[in-house]
Parts: C-alpha cells; structure tokens; sequence
C-alpha cells in the first residue's frame, strides 16, 4: 500500500542522505568534524547510526587497538600522553577514546580524562573523544565499539581506548582491543585486590607507573605472583615499570606492545578475532529482535498488561518469552 | 535510540587559575544530566576550538577571572567561525565589567554570568537553550 | 577552672533556663532556624556558659601573651607595643605605574609593601610570550627581569621598607631580582626584610598556579628558605597559606587544618636536607584568610597559633621559643565580596578585619569595595586602608591584648576548631601525607565538595548574601572601576627587546647553561639564579631551563 509521504518529509529525508554522504567522505579523509559528527550519531544510536557503520565497515580492520585501563590516580592519561608523543614521532597517528562513568542517579557525566592529554589537542595527527558510559553495558560497549571503526575508516594507525577499570563495564570495553594494558601504582593495596579479578585475566600487559616510588618494586613482586596463577594464557604478560611524568619507561612499554602485536600476528589471532566477531553478531541480532519485539508489544498495548500478569504472579517471564518466540517469530 | 544529552565544553582560556566557579558549574550541569567537558586551566584559543570540534559539542561556557576576556574571547569566536563550527551555544561567566558585555554579545557570547548568579539559573538556560540537534 | 559546686549550679540553673524560661519565650517567638551552625558546620547553642569551659586550664591552654602556647598573642605586648603592619595587595600595568600606587600607598599610612604579579609573571612567562597575549599587567605588575624590578622600586629605599612578595613558582628568581635591587642600592642583604609566599603545596592544593610537578617544586621551596636563613636573616622565605584555600571553597576548619599540615610537610623537607628546627623554623610564617563568621574567625587564629606551637615543640623539639612563633599575615576573604552593590563590601572587610586584629594578627590586609569587578581604584584601596586606621586607632580594640579571651563562646569554639583540625591532620597523616593526599586529589575533593556545598546553601537560599539573593535592587550602582591600559603590553614587550639587546647575550646563555646543569644535581639553586637575573636574563629564560630540567606540570581534574 502506498503511503502518502508529505512532500517536506521526503525532501528532509532526500537532504538526510546527502548529509550522511558528505559526513561519510569525511570520515574517510579524516576530516575531524566529520568524525565528530558522525561519533555523536553514533552514540545516539539512531538509524543514521547503522546506515553510516554499513558505509564504513569495508574500511576498517587497518588500526591497532590498545585498551588502557587501571584504577583512578595510577596515571593513565599522563601515560597515555607519553605514549602517543613516542607514536607520533614515527609519523604514526593515533585516535583516543577516553570513557568516563556516567551518574546512576542524575544520569550525567564528568568527563575529564583529556585534561592530561590537552597538549595533544593541536596535534593534526592525533584525535581525541570523551565518552560517558550512559549506563548502558551493551549500549557503551557498540558505542566504543563503533566509534573505534570511525577512527579506524578515518586512518588512524593506532587507537587507544582508556577507561576507568573499577567494574565489569570497563573490563568489557578493553576486549575491543589488540593489546590491553592495565596500568597500577604503588600503594593502591586495597584497590587492587578489589579489581584483581577482571584486570588480572584481561591484561596482556602489565604497568607499575610512578615506579620512582619506594614502594615500586614491592608493587612489582606482588603483581607478578599474582599473574602466576593465570596459568592458562600462552601470553606471558610482562610488567613493566613507568614514570609517566618524565616518560622513563615509555619506550618498553613502546617494545612490549609491539611485542605483543607480533605475538597475535603468529599465533590466535584469527581465532580471538572470530570469536570478536560471532559475540558482537549475536548482539547485534540480539537487540535487533528485542527493540523490534518489544516496539511490537507496546503498540499492540500488550506490554504492560504482560508486566501486570507476572507482577500478580498468574505466569513467570520466561513462559511469556516462550509465548511471544512462538507468535512472533516461528510463525514467520 | 538512545538518549540525547546535552555535551558541554567547559573552558578556562588564557592564564587565569580561578577555578572555583567553573567547577561549580560544571558539577552542576553534571547534576542536571549534562556529559560535561572540562579542560582543565590554561587553554589557548585554538585548545579550545579543538577540542569544540573534536567533542562534538552543543554547548561552551568560558570562565574568565582575569580580565583578559576582551583579548581572548573575540579570538576564540573568530576561529568558531573560520572552522565552521556552527550551531552551539557559546556563554560566560566570571569577572567581566558590565560596559563589556554588549560587545561581547555582538561577537556572538549569547549570555554572561556574573558573580552571584545562582547556579540553578545557568543550568535552566542551558537546558533551555542548547541546540537540538538531530 | 571554675569552683565544682558554683558550676554544678550554674548547670542546674541552666538546665532550667533551657526547660521552663526558654521554651515558654520560643512559644510565641520561635527561633529564626531549627538549626544554627557556622561555616565549618560546627554546631552552635543559644548559650554558652562555664560548662563549656569546665575543663580549660588558663595556663595550658591560654598561656601569657609571648608565652607558649601563644594562644593569646606571641608578642608580650601585642598591639600595645606597636600596630599590626598594614599591607595592601598591589600591583597593575607596568613598574611605573604599581611604583606610583606603591607611593600613593605608603602616603596614605600603609606600613608594609605587598606585590601583586601578573599572570605571565606569577606563571614564568615573559610579557613577549604567546600565553601572555591580553594578560600582561591584567591582574597584577608585569615583571620580565630585573629591569622592571629597579623601576618598581625606583625611589624606595629597601632598608626603609618591608615588601611582600605574593610569587610561588618562581620565588627564586623574583627573590634573587629583589636581592639584587638591594645590592645596586647599597643595603646590606643583611638588612632586608620582607616575605616571598613560595608554598607550592597549596598551589597543587587551591590556587594550581603550577610550573612544575610536586617534588621538584617542593625543593624549590626549600632552597629558597635555605638559602634567605643563611643570608637573609630578617627575610621571611615562606608564607605557608591557608587563604587561597579558604578562597578555593574550603571552610574554616578545613583552612586551618590544611595550612598546617603543609607547614609540617616543609619542617619535615627542611630537617631531611639536614637542617636544625632552630634554625630555620622561626622564619616561617603564615597566611590566612579572615571570612563572615566573626567568631568562627578568632577562634581559628587562636587555634593556629597554639597548635602550631604544639607541633613545633612537641612533634619536632623546637628549643627556641621563636620557632614556636605562629607570625600570621591575614587578608580579608576575596569570595565574600560581592558584584551587586559594591559598597556594601566595606561593611563585610570591616567586620573581617575586625575579626582578624581580636584573633591576633601581625599584618593584615583590606579588600577593597570593588573586588568583584575590578583591580582597586584609588578611592577604594584608601578606604580599604582607613577601614584598618580606624579599627587601629579608634575602636579601641588595639590597646588590650586578646580581648575576647575568656569568653565561654570563643574558648569552646577555639577548642572546638583545634579538635577539628587534628581530625583531618591525622587522616592526611594516614594517607601518607600532604603530596600523597594531594596526588590522590583527597584534598582538592573536600575543598570542591565545600564549595559545592556552599554555593548550593546560597542558592536554596539557607544562606544569605545580601544584595545577591535577598535584599536586592534592580539598579547598577556605577563606582569608577580601575581599567587597564591596553598598552601596557606593548610598552612591556618593548621594554623587553630593548634589555634582551643591550645585555651580554653571551653571558646570560654561560649562565643559563650553568644553570640547567645545576638543576640537574641536587644544588641550592638560588645563588646562580642571582647570578642569571643580575646578567638581565628574563623571568621567562630561567624558567624555562627548569621547565626542561623538571618537566611541566598538569593538574588532576576534582570538581
């Protein structure tokens, strides 16, 4: 059935795809506000979303990824600034995504990462982004995701992904990377028994920062017994010590990463990049199917009479899951 | 779709290390929902521009306390315009004389907060009057 | 202190007031808040009696003026032997100009010169730097070498004066211009006398006007202090802060406690180098800010000035009396003046000055009534410096030393705030100390939460600025507000050209070398930057061979 579309609507949509097709050349060219542009868009998750990740998918796959995380004060953006002063002087560019927790109660964000990395601003070849988590695990995890890609189809060499590394939210992200890279101080003791658990398995390599410390080679000798018990990895994540400040140690670490790349070159790679791959497909379909059903039950006006029925207890969610697959799904 | 917030840039241009009401603000807009840039002291005009384009922002609040706005401003709103930066709301607050702030809203500072202006009041209007993009 | 049956009387009679006279009274006439509290959010009674004092010990706790623990003055004779020094904050534009005010000044009767540097300088930039475009001469005087040093004092003789000189970063190279104008002057350095402010702890703490990172900063400090005990023995070589913390948004409590735990932080750095506490520790000095509440003010400066000598004797031994010495300077809090209806702030700097001279200080500065709007003009910094002239010489209150001492109120809260105060020493003590707390940002955290918490107080209207959220008018009162020449930078930045031409470049790059390599040991630096300035190399030069050395600093972001 033809539907009659007002003419406004079909010239906004006709000046909707022009400006899609300007803002995905720009990404191309590396033209930075396109970029910007198009990771607000990206963020905001709308169908411009899709249509620009579709555009620019064949072009990415060419950056290296390095998630930085660790605990808050252990120096991370300082090291980062180093970092990207050693990769810019092999003529390398470099992308930043810097992720911040958004408030559970009042739904906003400081984002104040860039601070430390401000010298860098006016660096033609290095573009950096604040990003708030908006409480959303799976929503934060495509943002970065997908804004990574954007950098990666603009042509930055190398992209480095920094979070916060207190909870799960953040261990989720650093998986978008190659190479992640937990970075610690001396004398977090308690906190780093809080984060052991998801940092020690994810990081491929470890950072002591603010190693001029007296307590520096304490920290160091009681992180390597802890990563004695991460018997399973072939990887033997090396730690190494940093003064972010000066730089000292910046150029080992430098090594070590690409230490690591080399390692996933040899080994894992496909395999670890394949199962990247299969998770963020069956995501993908995942919420695909759950926003069209639930879109559905709202304008059928079931949804809430669904809720009410398991609030009084007459049926178990699970049960209606089963209902709705059945109606919906394998009847098609 | 997820939701939209409002980004705000807040910024310190020139020398000037009175941060006190800056970082009021920029809690404050972080109260009311806001992801709130903030770049610390000591920013060059062309810092501050960057960082507009790079962020994606909606919204600009510069805070100035020593009295270098005449210089700093006029050059911040000039290089807004030479990258084409359009479409976000630029305000100010801080010490600034009231004969300036005509002119500094010919140049395009859309509203100037003086000392004493309650917080509440600057969070309304940048509610209010950010940009609604799509 | 007071006879056991007269006070378990007096607790009777209290107890009785408080159930029968006073609920009878607030019946019909209910207090003006369920609650009251001061800024620090101590909590105060209608009343305060004997009882709140039953344990005060005269000669432990109060002492004699002069006489440990100094609670009530460290001068025998206070004010009745001679005034407080009255030190006007001044500087704009170029070395004429602040030379001007600077003699204006001492004609109206100030007592005490008090530099106030511009950006650039207070930051080591030269007036010719890119950063100091439309800054320079902005919000204090543009000083790039000892050029405009010998111009700001031009007709001042140095043994005459005392000068203040409100610089930190780079203290030593502002130290070594002012060194050596004495030295073309003829005054033996012996004589010189004076203050330079060099805290770096409350500048990563409060006022972030930072070069370079915390410890070499924190050296910096004590090379100055080293070098002025040994050659300087009337100078004071650091004037550890409270008031630019205080004016970050930190309460009193706060103020106090903060101050003095970067005051143990430097007597630690200094013993390390291997000095004595005798010998350096009776020139520190200090610096606080006098706020609105009146008594919560005096408390605090009595409070100080006991348990800093608590500190000196018992935690680091001091044997001289003098090192137990808190010499205080005090300014009028800057946050509290307002925009709207400017000569209301006369009121407020009177009643804070007030405050400050019954709290004991030694020297004190006046805010001028138009503070939120503009650097002062002459009308206003004269009746800033009035305002201390008539407290001195006609209220009478300078001719009985601590006069408020004995009050039930002001002991308790004196007390009340020490107590307070050694909380949060021994919580930063427990996290590893002051550049520990200030690199996990916990100190910057509770100053923000206190502004946070103030300015929301001001604008749910639970406190209340008058002229600002009560009691306001529509109209702009016009007070003539002080405007700086925009040429003054130009003259500034050929002024600069013309010294860079007419010196020994040669020499001044000789120096410059010596200079970065002894940095890069651990070597007093002040003598070759004394050296450096004397060859006309520029403020921006010499810092900039640190920079290299040191590194830059940037801040941790805490709102």
């Amino acid at each position: 059935m033809l539907r009659k579309t007002p003419l406004k609507e079909l010239e906004n949509r006709v000046k909707g795809l022009i400006e899609i097709e300007k803002l995905i050349k720009g990404i191309l060219a590396g033209e930075k506000r396109s970029i910007a542009r198009a990771i607000t868009l990206i963020e905001n998750n709308g169908e411009t979303a899709q249509k620009i990740i579709s555009a620019i998918y064949p072009y990415t796959g060419k950056a290296y990824i390095i998630g930085i995380t660790g605990p808050a004060g252990s120096g991370k953006s300082t090291l980062i600034e180093k970092i990207v002063k050693e990769l810019r002087k092999t003529g390398k560019t470099v992308g930043i995504v810097a992720v911040d927790p958004t408030s559970p109660f009042t739904g906003g964000a400081f984002l104040g990462d860039r601070i430390r990395m401000q010298n860098l601003s006016l660096d033609e070849g290095v573009f950096i982004r604040s990003m708030a988590s908006r409480n959303s695990l799976g929503g934060l995890a495509k943002a970065t995701k997908n804004t990574v890609r954007i950098l990666d189809a603009s042509g930055k060499d190398y992209i480095i992904v920094e979070t916060v590394g207190a909870g799960q939210l953040e261990v989720d992200i650093v998986k978008v990377a190659h190479t992640v890279i937990v970075v610690l101080a001396p004398g977090f003791g308690d906190e780093i028994q809080a984060i052991k658990a998801g940092l020690m398995e994810i990081g491929d390599i470890f950072v002591i920062n603010k190693a001029d410390r007296e307590n520096a080679d304490r920290a160091v000798i009681d992180l390597l017994s802890a990563l004695e018990l991460n018997t399973h990895k072939t990887w033997k994540p090396p730690v190494i010590k940093t003064v972010a400040l000066t730089g000292e140690g910046v150029n080992e670490l430098l090594k070590a990463i690409e230490e690591h790349k080399k390692y996933l070159q040899t080994r894992a790679f496909d395999e670890k990049r394949r199962k990247k791959v299969e998770a963020e497909l069956l995501e993908a379909i995942n919420q695909r199917i759950t926003d069209t059903l639930i879109a559905e039950l709202k304008k059928e006006g079931k949804l809430e009479e669904l809720i009410r029925k398991i609030m009084n207890r007459e049926v178990d969610p699970y049960s209606i899951a089963e209902e709705i697959l059945k109606e919906k799904i394998s009847k098609k | 779709m997820a939701e939209r917030k409002i980004r705000v840039l807040i910024a310190k241009p020139g020398l000037d290390s009175h941060d006190r009401g800056a970082k009021i603000v920029a809690r404050a807009l972080r109260d009311a929902g806001m992801e709130v840039i903030y770049t610390g002291l000591r920013q060059t005009p062309e810092q501050i521009v960057e960082t507009v384009i790079q962020e994606d922002v909606d919204v600009i609040g510069l805070s100035i306390l020593s009295g270098a706005h005449m210089a700093l401003f006029p050059r911040i709103m000039e290089l807004l315009r030479e990258k084409g930066v359009k479409d976000v709301l630029v305000f100010a607050g801080g010490i600034i004389p009231d004969e300036d702030v005509p002119k500094l809203k010919e140049i395009g500072i859309k509203e100037i907060f003086g000392p004493g202006t309650p917080t509440d009041v600057i969070v309304k209007y940048v509610k209010e009057n950010a940009p609604k993009r799509t | 202190m007071f006879d056991k049956e007269k006070l378990r009387k007096v607790t009777e009679e209290r107890k009785r007031w408080e159930s029968e006279t006073v609920p009878k009274w607030i019946q019909t006439k209910p207090e003006r808040q369920p609650e009251f509290y001061t800024i620090s959010e101590i909590p105060v009674k209608r009343l305060y009696t004997p009882e709140d004092i039953r344990d005060l010990d005269y000669m432990r706790d109060l002492g004699f003026p002069g006489e440990y623990p100094f609670t009530r003055g460290i001068h025998a004779t206070m004010y009745r032997g001679r005034i407080w020094t009255m030190r006007q904050f001044s500087g704009f534009g170029t070395a004429e100009q602040t030379n001007q005010r600077f003699k204006y000044l001492l004609k109206e009767g100030e007592t005490g010169l008090s530099i106030a540097f511009d950006y650039p300088t207070i930051m080591g930039y030269d007036s010719d730097h890119p950063m100091a475009r439309g800054e320079v001469g902005k919000c204090g005087v543009a000083v790039s070498s000892l050029k405009d040093m010998e111009i700001l004092f031009d007709g001042i003789p140095l043994e005459k004066v005392t000068t203040s000189m409100t610089i930190n970063g780079p203290t030593s190279m502002i130290l070594a211009m002012y060194i050596a104008v004495g030295d073309k002057q003829g005054v033996p350095r012996e004589k010189l006398g004076g203050t330079v402010q060099n805290d770096m702890l409350k500048e990563f703490i409060a006022q972030k006007l930072v070069i370079f990172p915390p410890r070499p900063s924190v050296k910096l400090v004590c090379d100055v202090i080293e070098f002025c005990v040994k050659n300087l023995p009337k100078w004071n070589p650091i004037s550890i802060s409270g008031y630019h913390i205080r004016e970050a948004g930190a309460n009193a409590v706060q103020e106090l406690a903060f101050t003095l735990a970067d005051g143990i932080t430097y007597v630690e750095a200094m013993l390390e180098r291997g000095l004595k506490v005798d010998d350096f520790a009776h020139r520190l000095s200090f610096f606080f800010a006098s706020h609105n509440n009146f008594f919560e003010e005096i408390a605090k400066f009595r409070a100080a000035r006991r348990m800093w000598a608590k500190i000196m004797k018992e935690r680091f031994g001091a044997k001289n009396p003098r090192s137990m010495w808190m010499r205080m300077h005090v300014q009028t809090s800057g946050c509290t003046l307002t925009a709207q209806q400017p000569l209301n702030n006369i009121v407020r700097v009177t009643l804070q000055a007030l405050a400050a001279v019954l709290g004991g200080t030694q020297s004190l500065h006046t805010n001028s009534f138009d503070e939120a709007l503009a650097l002062p003009s002459e009308l206003a910094v004269r009746v800033a410096l009035r305002t201390q002239q008539i407290i001195a010489y006609e209220s009478g209150v300078a001719d009985i030393i601590d006069p408020l001492g004995g009050s039930y109120y002001v002991e308790w809260l004196t007390n009340e705030m020490e107590e307070r105060a050694w909380e949060y020493i021994h919580k930063i003590e427990d996290m590893g100390g002051v550049i520990e707390a200030i690199e996990k940002g916990w100190l910057q955290q509770e100053i923000a939460n206190s502004a946070y918490k103030y300015q929301r107080e001001v604008d749910m209207k639970k406190r209340i600025i008058v002229g600002v959220n009560e009691y306001t008018t529509e109209e702009h009162g016009e007070v003539p507000l002080l405007r700086i020449d925009p040429k003054v930078e130009e003259e500034q930045i050929a002024r600069l050209q013309k010294v860079k031409r007419e010196r020994d470049n040669q020499k001044v790059r000789q120096i410059l070398q010596k200079l970065h390599d002894e940095a890069e040991k651990n070597v007093n630096l002040m003598p070759t930057v004394i050296e450096a300035v004397k060859a006309y190399a520029t403020l921006g030069e010499i810092c900039d061979v640190l920079r290299e050395v040191y590194g830059v600093y940037k801040e941790m972001i805490i709102i």
